[in-house]
């Protein structure tokens, strides 16, 4: 999943990053700044919402759109999501060009 | 290259995944066994298979899946009931899914029309629930109407200060609904606070829009999807043909999301949903084997330790004794990890009985028991084809036509039973039906008209149920495509039996017959009786061996010509010296001084390997040749024994041809050559 999420927006000419848990996610924005992030919910070391809150709560990262990819059934862990303040969601499975559209919707 | 290519095959897994549980949903549902839950999990496979189709730009799936969810959908709100002839129209549905998705796999064009039979029985079935629908669903109807209305939407939104907390741009949103036509803004300043009181990250502004567009309510309410919680947002329509009433925007998709509760999903599915992840199966064989020598070099290590002094080595002996314990652990679970539910096999089979018995027009239910009974992976992909052909057989041969079955006094629903059990070590596979049974006294005849066995031989009813083992053999009288011709049942107990399994038949006339499989849990590891053929070690597999014994020397004839039988209970055997049949110097030549070992080989036929003698019984990893030499005959695998030395499995079958018999017993000369 996230090899294609990557693979698509290179092909779209977006710079990608990614990083395979909450954790790592953290370490790898440290060293840089970026326009949006897109992480999924469920990862082992921090899970999506950890990580949402724990950007939102670091000034550098505060005003920077995040998306979260969720999957049709999980409204409860959406509403976390949102309430730990997500910018917006991606329904799994997504089409590549539903994706660039979502991007290009929240990044200026 | 397609660069789609790891992706397509991941998702053609989950699809085969997601259509094996729809499907048992829906047997749920036509056993009367469906909850709440059902429906909706069907939906969900079936709408997860289709977003899929749509990232991959599969058409026609996309199509047949969005008929299919559109009705699932109806029936799920409780608008149409799960009547019997829906639910069949689902499941063949969902097989119309199954082939399309078959077809992509072998990269085939599917045609634009293909199932189109059945997506117009889906509309239709779906045209019936409209009538009673009583709420003007404004999805449905932005989904359906394809006529391009112009209207004027009057839009206030008011972002609040939470916005801007997930980083939510009003700009961008104004952007977006300006995509969707003439957009006119006015923002509302009356909240501005002067300067010094004024918060940075706070909401102060509003916007009085108003938008001219083609597009839908709908589409015009997405572009407030992210923010819907955290403004105020009242959309008027203006003009607009479907005329609702403005009503002021709600929590717009989360309220259309039917809450699902993980627990019920679980309980849905039988069989608690473990957490599991996806491993190459490489991965996994090489775990297998590397497992495979440390338990070799372990035994190695035990039977050196086993020479050591246990006064001067205690802790050296204790060590190598736990070693041995965790080895043995460690490769239990490794197995275990090979082991899957045979769940994958038996999902194949209620489709089959369906397709078969609708063809032949018969009324046939197929129940299957412990599917969650979990085998080796290799023996389940080998146990596909033995499973499909007994079970076609059932359908054809076994199960009566309706008119018959009421006659007898059966019910006319015939039933046939899968089931798979864990049973004193081995996998035990049932195979049941309620049919006519073995038709004895034509299988006797047939046997007698192919030659098969003599025509005066007085058989029991047992020989004669087994006689349909035999090669050649087949009582169609119209030999239909559907079981095919005499390649039956003798290429199935080759298969099973090259599993390591056995397959036994137990019938009553007019009641029924049942096919019995028992099967080893894996084939890396092998129960064997390890032998001694002059200074070599041999390996012979224990699901062969009848029995061992030291003939006398009156039993011992020789054949004119070559070789040497035995006589026992009335019956000749002929005997393999392995020292022969293997070249190997200095080993007993005597038989009435060695060990014969009888073992049972495929078409019944027993023959007699001469030994030197029996070492013991023992469970050895098997280890594969092939990778390093070309096929030798009479052996199908190695492994090492505990004292470190090589010892070649035995390949029974291969050596049984070397000495051509027939079912009786009664011998022509043994043909094989030094």
């Amino acid at each position: 999943m996230r090899e294609m999420v990557a693979f698509t927006l290179r092909n779209a000419g977006f710079e990608v990053s990614e990083a395979e848990d909450g954790q790592r996610a953290i370490s790898v924005l440290n060293g840089q700044s970026v326009n949006l992030i897109i992480t999924d919910l469920n990862m082992p070391n921090m899970d999506g919402i950890a990580l949402i809150r724990h950007l939102r709560a670091d000034t550098r990262h505060k005003a920077t759109p995040i998306l979260i990819l969720t999957t049709e059934s999980d409204g409860e862990k959406k509403n976390q999501g949102r309430s730990a303040g997500a910018t917006g969601w991606l329904v799994k499975p997504f089409s590549p060009e539903k994706l660039i559209e979502l991007v290009n919707r929240v990044c200026p | 290259m397609d660069p789609f290519a790891q992706f397509k095959k991941t998702y053609f897994e989950e699809c085969a995944e997601l259509l094996e549980s729809a499907q048992q949903h829906l047997n749920d549902l036509q056993e009367g066994n469906g909850s709440g839950e059902t429906l909706h999990a069907i939906f969900r496979a079936v709408h997860s298979i289709k977003g899929g189709a749509g990232s991959f730009g599969f058409k026609r799936l996309v199509g047949v899946a969005h008929a299919l969810e559109t009705l699932l959908d109806a029936m799920r709100e409780g608008k149409l009931e799960p009547r019997p002839d829906t639910v069949k129209l689902l499941l063949r549905a969902t097989d119309s899914l199954s082939d399309i998705i078959a077809a992509k796999q072998r990269e085939e064009i599917v045609p634009e029309n293909f199932a189109a039979d059945i997506v117009e029985a889906l509309e239709e079935a779906l045209g019936k629930s409209r009538s009673h629908d009583e709420e003007a669903d404004s999805n449905a109807k932005s989904e359906s109407s394809v006529v391009e209305s112009t209207g004027t939407y009057r839009i206030r939104f008011s972002p609040r200060a939470e916005i801007f907390q997930k980083a939510n741009e009003p700009l961008l949103i104004l952007r977006e609904l300006r995509k969707l036509g003439a957009l006119s803004a006015q923002a509302d300043l009356s909240k501005l606070p002067p300067l010094n009181v004024m918060k940075a990250e706070d909401a102060y502004i509003a916007w009085n829009l108003s938008l001219t567009t083609t597009a839908s309510r709908k589409a015009v309410e997405e572009v407030f999807e992210f923010v819907s919680d955290d403004c105020e947002l009242h959309i008027e329509a203006d003009g607009v043909q479907d005329g609702n009433e403005p009503t002021p925007v709600s929590r717009a998709d989360f309220s259309e999301q039917t809450p699902v509760k993980s627990a019920d999903r679980e309980s849905a599915n039988g069989a608690a949903r473990l957490q599991s992840i996806r491993v190459d199966i490489e991965k996994v064989d090489r775990l297998v084997n590397l497992v495979g020598e440390l338990v070799i070099t372990q035994a190695m290590l035990s039977q050196q330790s086993d020479s050591l002094s246990v006064e001067q080595f205690p802790s050296l002996i204790q060590g190598i004794e736990a070693l041995s314990q965790h080895a043995r652990e460690l490769q239990e679970s490794v197995m275990a990890i090979r082991a899957q539910p045979v769940k994958s096999v038996f999902a194949r089979m209620p489709r089959l009985v369906r397709e078969l018995a609708s063809a032949l027009g018969k009324d046939i239910k197929l129940v299957t028991t412990g599917e969650n009974t979990e085998i080796d992976k290799t023996v389940i992909e080998q146990l596909s084809d033995p499973l499909t052909h007994m079970i076609r057989n059932s359908v054809d041969h076994g199960i009566e036509r309706p008119e018959e079955r009421s006659a007898a006094g059966k019910p006319a629903c015939g039933v046939i039973s899968l089931s798979a059990e864990h049973r004193s070590g081995r996998i035990v596979i049932e195979i049941s039906d309620d049919g006519r049974g073995i038709n004895r006294e034509r299988v006797l005849r047939k046997a007698k008209e192919k030659g098969l066995i003599s025509a005066d031989a007085n058989l029991s009813d047992d020989e004669i149920d087994n006689l349909i083992f035999l090669p050649g053999f087949s009582t169609a009288e119209s030999v239909s495509n559907i079981s095919g011709r005499g390649v039956g049942m003798d290429v199935v107990k080759r298969n099973i039996q090259a599993l390591g399994g056995r397959i036994a038949l137990q019938s009553k006339q007019g009641a029924g017959s049942r096919f019995i499989l028992s099967l080893p849990l894996t084939l890396a590891v092998l129960d064997g009786m390890v032998v001694a053929v002059g200074p070599e070690c041999y390996v012979i597999p224990l699901t062969h061996i009848i029995e061992s014994l030291r003939p006398k020397p009156k039993n011992i004839y020789p054949l004119v010509g070559r070789g040497h039988v035995l006589s026992i209970r009335g019956a000749y055997v002929p005997l393999v010296f392995l020292h022969q049949y293997f070249d190997v110097k200095g080993a007993v030549t005597d038989p009435s001084r060695a060990i014969v070992v009888l073992v049972e080989t495929e078409s019944h036929g027993r023959i007699g390997l001469v030994v030197d003698e029996l070492i013991g019984q023992q469970q050895v990893v098997v280890k594969s040749l092939e990778a390093n030499y070309d096929p030798v005959a009479g052996v199908s695998a190695a492994t090492i024994l505990g004292n470190g030395r090589v010892a070649l499995i035995i390949d029974v079958a291969a050596l049984e041809t070397s000495v051509p018999s027939s079912a009786d017993g009664m011998l022509t000369l043994p043909g094989h050559v030094n």
